[in-house]
This record gives structure tokens, sequence and C-alpha cells, in this order.
């Protein structure tokens, strides 16, 4: 089932930049994809317009049946609420502790305490984080701060989840685990994920399908794929021409 | 009840940003106080100056002397005419007996000079005239003059209107005060609050991420704002209600002379207390509501 579907997507900021170039592809539900690509690739574009961070200039982006290009600021949220998102430096609210970070999300959807709780509870404990609950965020290690973002993504049950190279900011180790966790979530609750990445070693251990950017196009879209070098996207367009 | 939930933690939440950003928070509380309190300053002061600008108005009046022939029904004719104009606020009848009595007991060289005249007077009887609306003084006095029996009706023509014309001015540049300083309090409240949001444009756009509609967003800093701006108002109104009782009771109500009484500090300061708690407020809100916004925008 297709889960997300991008046609002929352009993104051209207003310098004249072109971030995202004739983009045209589709991820099914329950799919695990590293989106990878040198810095400026146009990797994290996609990913932002995902979420609706970034508008398209041109094209179609349909994310779990909503037209991106089309939704409006004020209902931004409706396109949030189905999706998880996760980030290389957290985005976690300094002064909230790790159940408050991970309830917020519910509390903003007006669900009673009584619903959010178990929820909460059982998001962090599926991250390991069990123990922590009363912490704030600068009271836990780096690698704990990232689980802790991790389940207030999924704790609303999305069927997406975006993340903007979690394990930027990780040790080997720790982005091991987390990737073991982001697995897990992937295989047991069937949740498509989306991860853009510079971590090769990642890449090529997981064997998961992989989408190559550069110069803001799509150079390779491989089933089981690793971080490979790509012919440079001058010679592409070459081609394409 | 979803609605509901929202709101009250909406409430929740914006008591413990405030308490959770206790410095900028308490930045925002004294600049509010600060301000406010130079409203407050300047509503005493131009309420009170309204109030002696009256009572000094109402001390002008128009005196109506009647010829010495005067009859009893042409007096009679013009305290009928008097009743039925529309800008009399008060008459009263004086007598040139009540006149000589009157200048007799002020000086002693007058009742020598009366007593020489061996009973004769040659005062006339008045009519001393007190209007509603003092800049319709000069029409008034006119008016009377018509009379055929009225001899004069004098007003301290010159002086009188130079006199209005002044509390005109003082009227219109205490308001512009007033005015003024609301406005600049509007700003500055605003302004402070929208630093507070600045810092938090963090927090926004996490919310929004995790599928926060923008109502709910602002919400709890629309409720922060409000509560910074009651927080703010409340040393305002302490001083107001105080400060102005106290300084009514020491001064006996009047200012140097019993010409400038001042206006009583019950219900008066209540209502400036409401007035200060509504701006610090309504302010509040809507600069939340506008900073907030502002970040909600892609």
């Amino acid at each position: 089932m297709r889960l997300i579907k991008v046609e002929h997507t352009y993104k051209i900021y207003k310098n004249g930049t072109t971030a995202i170039a004739d983009l045209s592809v589709s991820i099914d539900k329950g799919e695990f994809v590293f989106v990878i690509g040198p810095t400026g690739s146009g990797k994290s574009t996609f990913i932002k317009m995902l979420y609706r961070e970034e508008k398209p200039t041109n094209g179609q982006v349909i994310v779990g049946g909503i037209d991106v290009a089309k939704l409006r600021n004020s209902k931004v949220y409706k396109l949030r609420r189905k999706l998880g998102v996760v980030f290389q430096d957290f985005k976690l609210l300094p002064k909230l502790t790790v159940y408050e970070n991970v309830a917020f999300a519910l509390e903003t959807l007006g669900l009673p305490n009584s619903e959010i709780r178990p929820k909460v509870l059982k998001a962090i404990d599926s991250v390991g984080l069990k123990e922590k609950t009363r912490n704030l965020p600068n009271e836990l290690s780096g690698g704990e701060q990232q689980r802790v973002a991790i389940a207030r993504a999924i704790v609303n049950d999305p069927k997406l989840l975006i993340c903007d190279e979690p394990t930027g900011n990780l040790d080997p180790e720790t982005s091991k685990e987390i990737m073991n966790i982001l697995e897990k979530i992937n295989q047991e609750s069937d949740t498509t994920i989306i991860m853009a990445t510079h971590d090769k070693e990642l890449v090529n251990k997981m064997k998961k399908r992989v989408l190559a950017f550069e110069n803001g196009v799509l150079v390779s879209d491989t089933k089981k794929g690793s971080y490979k070098v790509h012919e440079s996207t001058k010679d592409i367009k070459k081609k394409r021409s | 009840m979803k609605a509901l939930r929202i709101l009250r933690r909406s409430v929740r939440d914006s008591f413990k940003s405030i308490f959770r950003n206790l410095p900028l928070s308490m930045a925002s509380i004294i600049c509010i106080t600060i301000t406010l309190i130079l409203v407050s300053l300047s509503l005493f002061l131009s309420y009170n100056v309204r109030q002696i600008t009256k009572t000094l108005e109402h001390e002008l009046t128009v005196v109506v002397y009647l010829k010495k022939d005067v009859t009893e029904n042409q007096k009679k004719e013009i305290e009928n005419d008097l009743k039925t104009m529309d800008n009399i606020d008060e008459y009263r009848i004086k007598s040139k007996e009540e006149f000589k009595s009157e200048m007799q007991k002020e000086s002693e060289d007058l009742a020598t000079a009366f007593e020489s005249l061996e009973g004769d007077n040659p005062l006339l009887d008045s009519i001393i005239v007190k209007v509603k609306d003092v800049s319709d003084l000069k029409e008034t006095a006119e008016k009377l003059r018509k009379y055929d029996f009225v001899q004069s009706a004098e007003y301290g023509e010159g002086m009188v209107e130079n006199i209005i014309g002044i509390f005109d001015a003082i009227s219109i540049g205490t308001a512009g005060i007033v005015i003024a300083l609301v406005v600049v309090t509007s700003f500055l409240i605003s302004n402070t609050i929208k630093i507070t949001i600045f810092s938090r444009k963090t927090q926004i756009e996490i919310k929004r991420l995790v599928g926060a509609s923008n109502v709910a967003i602002k919400l709890p800093f629309v409720f922060e704002g409000f509560i910074l701006g009651i927080f703010g108002s409340i040393l305002p109104i302490l001083l107001s209600i105080y400060g102005y009782t106290i300084l009514y009771n020491e001064t006996h109500g009047y200012l140097f002379t019993r010409i400038i009484t001042l206006v009583p500090p019950f219900p008066f300061v209540f209502i400036v207390s409401f007035i200060l708690v509504a701006i610090g407020s309504i302010v509040g809100m809507i600069g939340s509501w506008l900073s907030v916004r502002k970040h909600l925008k892609i």
C-alpha cells in the first residue's frame, strides 16, 4: 500500500537555488528507506517537504493521502499528527521532563490524562528509558535524548516516522542502539521509516532501500542498497538531455 | 470536553512557563508595572485637572443687574424665563438690601458710607445666574441683556473667555497625555512579551512539529500574557488605592486652596484600578497573540 507519492516535484528557493529537480518517487507502507547524499544534495529538502517544513514549488507530494503542496499553513497540524519526526539535535523542550516531553505531543491533541499516561509510559518503555521519566533532557546522554525524541515521535502511533540524521550527533555504539530501536519500531508496528543519513557504515549494514541524492536529483533508488559513490549529477543530466 | 481539556492545559502550561522562565517573566512584569504606574499617575492627574476646571467653571456666573425702577411683575417675568432656559443651571435673586448688608459687613468704610446716605440704597437688585455650559456664558449674558428692565449682565468678559480657553487646553492636553501613555504602554508591554516569546521560538516550532494546532499553540501564550498583565498591574493598583487615599486624607481633599478640590478616592481609585488591570491584561493577551502568530508562519 502506497504511503508517499512524489511526482515531478521541484523545490526552487527564492534566491534561485534548485534544491530538488524533477523528483518522482513512491514509498509503501512499512518500508524502511535511507535517504543519502552529500551536504547540499537535496536530501534534507526532500525530508522537509514530507512533513511540510518546506513547500514544493511545483509538482505533487502526497503523504498519507494529504497533498502537502496544497496544505494551508493553519492545517499543517493535520499532516503532522499522522507522522513523527526525529532530528539530529533532538529538539526536546529543555524545561520539561522526559515524561512531559513525550506527553505533550498527546496533550496538544486534547486527549484525557487517563489515555495519555499508558501511551506515554509504553513509548518511553519501548525506547528503554523507563527509569528516567522524571529526568530533564540535560540530565541525559545524547543517545538517551535521542531515544526520548523517538518516544515522542512514536507515542501517537504514526504511520510514518521521519528521521533527519538522527545519529549525526552520536558515537557509533549509540548510533547502533538507535538503529536497533528504529528497526524494532519498523518491524513491530509496521511503521514506515524514512531516514536521512551520512553514516555509510549504518546504511551498508542494514541493507534497506536507499534513495541517493546529488545536486537536487535522485540519482539512484535501490532495494537493499548501500552507500555508493554515484555518478556526478552533471553526467546524469547530460544523459537525460 | 476536548476543548475544555486543551483550555485547562493551556492555563496550567502558562503558569508553568511563567515560573520556568522566571527571569524573563519578572522582566515583563517589572516593565508592565513601571508603565502602568505612569498610566495611573496620568489618570489621576488628568481626572483631577478636569475636576478642578469643572469646579472653577462652576464658579463662573453671570450677574444680572436690574434697573432701579424694576417692578415685581418684571422680576417674576425674568425668573419664569430663567426657569425655561436650557443652559441655566441655577440662579439666585439678590436684593439690593442683601447686597448692602453684605457690603457693610465686608468693610467698615463702606458701612460708614451707607450710614451717610441716611437709609437711601443706591445699589441695584440683581440675579446671580450659573450656567450649565460655560462656553455659552456670553450668549446667555447677551440674552439677558435684551430685557428692558435689565441694566446690565456681566460675566467678566475677556478674562472668562481666556480662562475657558485655558481650561479646554488643559483638558485636551491631559487627555492627550493619557492616550499617549496608554499607546506607549501597549507598545512596551507587547514588545516585552514579544521578547519573552522570541526566546521560546524553538518551543513553538516543536509544538508545531508534534501536531499542535495553531490555536493550541497560541492559547498558553495568550494566557501567559494575560497573567503577566495581571501580575504587572498589582503594584500599580495598590499604589493607586493606598497612595491616592493617603494623599486625599492628608490634604483633606484640597490642594493649596479650597478652590482646588481633589476627586474623592472612592469609587475613583477602583475605576483607575480597573482601567490598569484591563490595560495590562488585554495588551498582554493581544501582544502574545500577535507575537506567536508571527512564529507560526512558514
